[in-house]
């Protein structure tokens, strides 16, 4: 009986308040992948210098020691600006970046005798809809706090994101249309379990395995919407000197910060779910590997695998941003609807059109 | 040729033209302003020698003469390679003239800069403000009876003339009515990542489009030909580094060039090649720091730092000849403060042959053919030949469009003659034209300082001439002539003749000219710098209207706008 209360706990409780957890600390891990790649990259030590008690940590602590450095700064807000605005902006974006991660599957259904646990926070029939919808409403977080901010860069920040926003949210929906067609599921630990069979007898079915042009697409898209270089025209600080959060300092300048490596990983996570076979361990389903190493050691197995192709893709987008320049306004535009969109449409006939031909139906 | 045209002017304008004192073998007119238009006007026509290139306006002031006030014009010819002197007397009750904006575009600034230091009002000029001091400043710097330590607090924020209020970046743009549209206005600097140094560019904006830009510039004026005047012609170098701070040692040079002139002294062989490889060097990292800033604008943070790191490694050669690494002060007026260090000219091989070409190479592969790069770069800020010309530019940015002119082909000085390298040249004046000159400059220069290491003559690193170089200090001790020079030297200083020299070199940006009037004593009677950007900057609103302000980031890097030398 008081099992079941406990599976209960953990299903309702302990997951929605452990996953935001280990994602704002993923943030930290996230900061130091991207100083030290940049220092790797760029032939640079990067950061070092900070430590706890004196052990060596190669600058682990280094963006603790910056949160704490943004804690105590001054809280700064223009005259003029929309307070409530204001205030708003950086926790919605943060909201939404955590909460569009809730229905990203991390394991298989962990089945323990009677009891199944979704290794999730919550397993909506409705997931890849569930994480469009939430996805699009980022785009306020950062409109309204260049709005706010009574500046006449953050509002070209602004104004910058939501067109690139919309734009790319479009090639990015039209993009994953090929994967639902494939999986015939918007049940996103569903399409997951798919991605365990194997195609021709030896590859793993993986959307990049069946949906090459999908999942280029899906990247482009998942980097533009991520706001990363090349796409990172929002606060190119070059340009608009740190686009919509310019007048954003202390704690509101965090929580943005935060909200872009969280976006990062919601976007890392969705990438691998839809199209590098989430957990799935190449070759090892689930059912092979329950009956070899029991369930318990199973469902370590598959989130360790998920976590390790969540940071390679991290490391992927860190990669890029520290080797390409920056796209101008005009011509992210015209990637996204000249190159992109007609792309994510010939990519969705031909995946239409293949099965009849191929006879599957 | 020159020559021919002097006498041609003065036989076609008895009355208007007459020449000018012969002085160290520069060609000199002085012109009355009543035909000033038509002269200007001739030479830039002229079928032997067409003046195409307005080097350089300036005034200068001699409170004692009648006629008060000077403006000097420096024209120089592609065609036949001659610099030549024009210039205006003015009286103080009457100081105007007319303007020669409408013959070469590159007269704007300057003649607003003579207006801004000396008063002198050029009549017909589009747009004559203050160019280099405060819109709110009271007099006129440069006069000799403006006393150099007079200072003023200037408080009001520039008005650029643009109607205010105009828009907010919140205000309601659709309500306000009104027949034009309300466009917001932008200021972009002086306290903006990108305006290198301190610049301000004041943009009227549609979307994202610029549809008028207004450069302002002046933040970073401390007054350096003022200044100079209080000065001894020793005391002028270390105000020489702070010119164009990326390359110090081209300043040093060019100065030091310009003294030796004046005074008809030759330095010896091996200081000219050590000015050489100095130079070069000087040239290399200021390129390094051009494309890298460009680089970083448009967003690409890694080929920075592979550019920076080698410009340190250089910064270290210089660091070894003179101790400072920005603030070299290494020439000195006929010759060198040290010889090379022991050791110096493997280490700089070393350096030329290995890290320098592996830089250019990594950032080439990075950024030559990275198709983002090309398509924020390629046709954008394009400007062409005639036009960059007319502007005044010289330099990477005049050989981007395609005109092939660098002061060490046209006029070598130093044996540039003698040392083997190409001028590269671009083929259609854009961004992307300019960033792959600088590249083979880069590697142009390389091949230069090994020459110049291979030919390094021996010999002495300051002149012998007892009006610049101090005795042994041995002779000082013990002969009573060297005690002689050596006080007078350190009392009275070098004293050069009574004239006028105006001498150019080939600066990483282009042609640095300095302008300097001796009157005898010890301290220059008025020292005025060419700075290369100068004239390159003023043509910012031709090369960005129409064009993003993504665009004017990109533009604005590749002009390479050091504002040291700007605002002097």
């Amino acid at each position: 009986m008081w099992i079941d209360y406990l599976v209960w706990t953990v299903q309702n409780l302990l997951f929605p308040i452990v996953v935001p957890v280990v994602l704002l600390t993923g943030v930290i891990l996230a900061v130091w992948i991207e100083r030290r790649g940049a220092a790797f990259i760029q032939d640079r030590v990067g950061p070092n210098r900070v430590h706890l008690f004196g052990l060596p940590n190669a600058g682990l602590m280094q963006p603790i020691a910056d949160a704490l450095k943004l804690l105590i700064k001054e809280e700064f807000m223009p005259e003029r600006a929309d307070r409530f605005l204001f205030y708003m902006a950086p926790a919605v974006s943060m909201i939404i970046a955590i909460l569009t991660y809730m229905v990203i599957p991390f394991g298989d259904v962990l089945v323990i005798g009677k009891y199944e646990i979704p290794l999730q926070v919550a397993d909506l029939n409705v997931g890849l809809l569930f994480i469009f919808a939430i996805a699009s409403l980022g785009v306020y977080g950062i409109v309204l706090g260049g709005w706010a901010a009574d500046n006449k860069y953050t509002l070209l920040g602004g104004l910058r994101s939501s067109a690139q926003m919309i734009s790319y949210e479009i090639a990015m929906g039209l993009s994953i249309i090929g994967i639902l067609i494939v999986f015939e599921s918007v049940r996103l630990n569903e399409i997951v379990r798919m991605q365990g069979e194997l195609v021709f007898g030896i590859l793993p079915r993986w959307g990049i395995v069946v949906q090459p042009l999908g999942f280029l697409l899906f990247f482009v898209a998942s980097l533009a919407e991520t706001n990363r270089i090349p796409f990172d025209l929002p606060e190119a600080e070059a340009e608009i000197v740190a686009g919509y959060h310019l007048e954003y300092s202390s704690f509101k300048f965090s929580m943005f910060f935060m909200a872009e490596y969280v976006n990062m990983m919601v976007a890392s996570g969705f990438l691998v779910s839809l199209f590098l076979g989430g957990w799935q361990i190449p070759w090892l389903p689930t059912e092979v590997l329950v009956d070899r190493v029991g369930p318990a050691v199973t469902a370590l197995l598959q989130v360790g695998t998920f976590v390790a192709k969540l940071w390679f893709v991290m490391w992927v987008f860190v990669w890029l941003r520290w080797t390409l320049p920056r796209f101008r306004y005009d011509q992210l535009m015209g990637l996204g609807w000249r190159v992109m969109l007609p792309l994510a449409l010939v990519n969705l006939c031909v995946t239409s059109i293949v099965p009849f031909v191929l006879g599957i139906y | 040729m020159a020559a021919a045209v002097a006498q041609t002017l003065l036989e076609k304008f008895p009355k208007a033209v007459s020449a000018a004192p012969d002085f160290r073998e520069e060609e000199a007119l002085y012109v009355i302003r009543e035909n000033l238009p038509e002269v200007l006007q001739f030479l830039y026509s002229a079928p032997d020698a067409e003046y195409r290139l307005l080097e350089d306006v300036c005034g200068a002031d001699y409170p004692g003469r009648e006629k008060r006030f000077e403006v000097v014009y420096h024209l120089y010819s592609l065609k036949t390679g001659q610099h030549l002197r024009l210039k205006v007397a003015l009286s103080e009750d009457d100081p105007t003239l007319p303007t020669a904006t409408g013959i070469w575009k590159a007269a704007d600034w300057f003649e607003r800069e003579a207006f801004d230091q000396y008063g002198i009002r050029f009549e017909g000029h589009p747009n004559l403000r203050r160019v280099l001091n405060h819109e709110e400043f009271v007099g006129h710097p440069l006069r000799k009876d403006y006393p150099i330590n007079k200072r003023q607090k200037l408080t009001r924020p520039t008005n650029l003339g643009w109607e205010e209020g105009q828009s907010r970046g919140n205000g309601s743009g659709s309500e306000a009515g009104g027949e034009e549209p309300e466009r917001m206005i932008l200021n972009i600097g002086p306290a903006h990542p990108t305006t290198h140094g301190t610049l301000r560019v004041l943009a009227r904006l549609e979307g994202e489009t610029i549809l008028e830009a207004d450069p302002e510039i002046g933040y970073l004026h401390r007054g350096f030909e003022k200044t100079s005047e209080a000065l001894t012609y020793q005391q002028v170098i270390p105000l020489t580094d702070r010119l164009n701070y990326c390359s110090a040692m081209m300043n040093n040079v060019g100065y030091c060039r310009a003294v030796e002139k004046l005074l008809g002294i030759e330095v010896s062989k091996r200081v000219q090649y050590i000015r050489v490889i100095i130079s070069e060097l000087s040239r290399i990292i200021d390129h390094f720091v051009c494309i890298a800033a460009n680089i970083v604008d448009i967003g690409a943070l890694t080929p920075y730092w592979y550019c920076f790191r080698e410009r340190e490694n250089v910064y270290e050669l210089l660091e070894a000849l003179c101790g400072a690494r920005l603030t070299t002060s290494y020439t000195r007026i006929g010759g060198l403060s040290h010889d090379l260090p022991d050791g110096w000219v493997e280490r700089c091989r070393s350096y030329i042959r290995e890290r320098i070409p592996r830089a250019i190479e990594e950032t080439e592969t990075l950024i030559t053919k990275n198709r983002i790069f090309v398509d924020r770069t390629m046709g954008v800020g394009v400007i062409s030949g005639d036009e960059a010309l007319n502007w005044g530019f010289t330099g990477p940015c005049l050989r981007a469009s395609g005109v092939p002119f660098d002061v060490r082909r046209a006029n070598p000085y130093y044996d540039y003659d003698k040392f083997d390298f190409e001028i590269p040249v671009g083929s259609n004046g854009d961004t992307y034209d300019r960033y792959l000159v600088r590249m083979e400059e880069m590697r142009q220069s390389l091949r230069i300082v090994e020459q110049a290491l291979d030919g390094l003559p021996e010999g002495p690193i300051s002149a012998q001439d007892r009006r610049v170089s101090l005795p042994e200090k041995d002779a000082v001790y013990t002969k009573f002539g060297a005690l002689v020079q050596h006080t007078k030297l350190i009392v009275d200083g070098i004293l050069p003749p009574e004239g006028e020299v105006y001498s150019v070199t080939e600066a990483a940006n282009g042609v640095l000219g300095f302008y300097i009037v001796s009157d005898g004593t010890k301290n220059p009677y008025r020292i005025k710098v060419r700075p290369p950007c100068f004239a390159i900057f003023q043509a910012l609103p031709q090369l960005t209207e129409g064009n993003m302000i993504a665009d004017l980031i990109a533009i604005v890097g590749s002009l390479n706008i050091i504002a040291g030398e700007l605002d002097r």
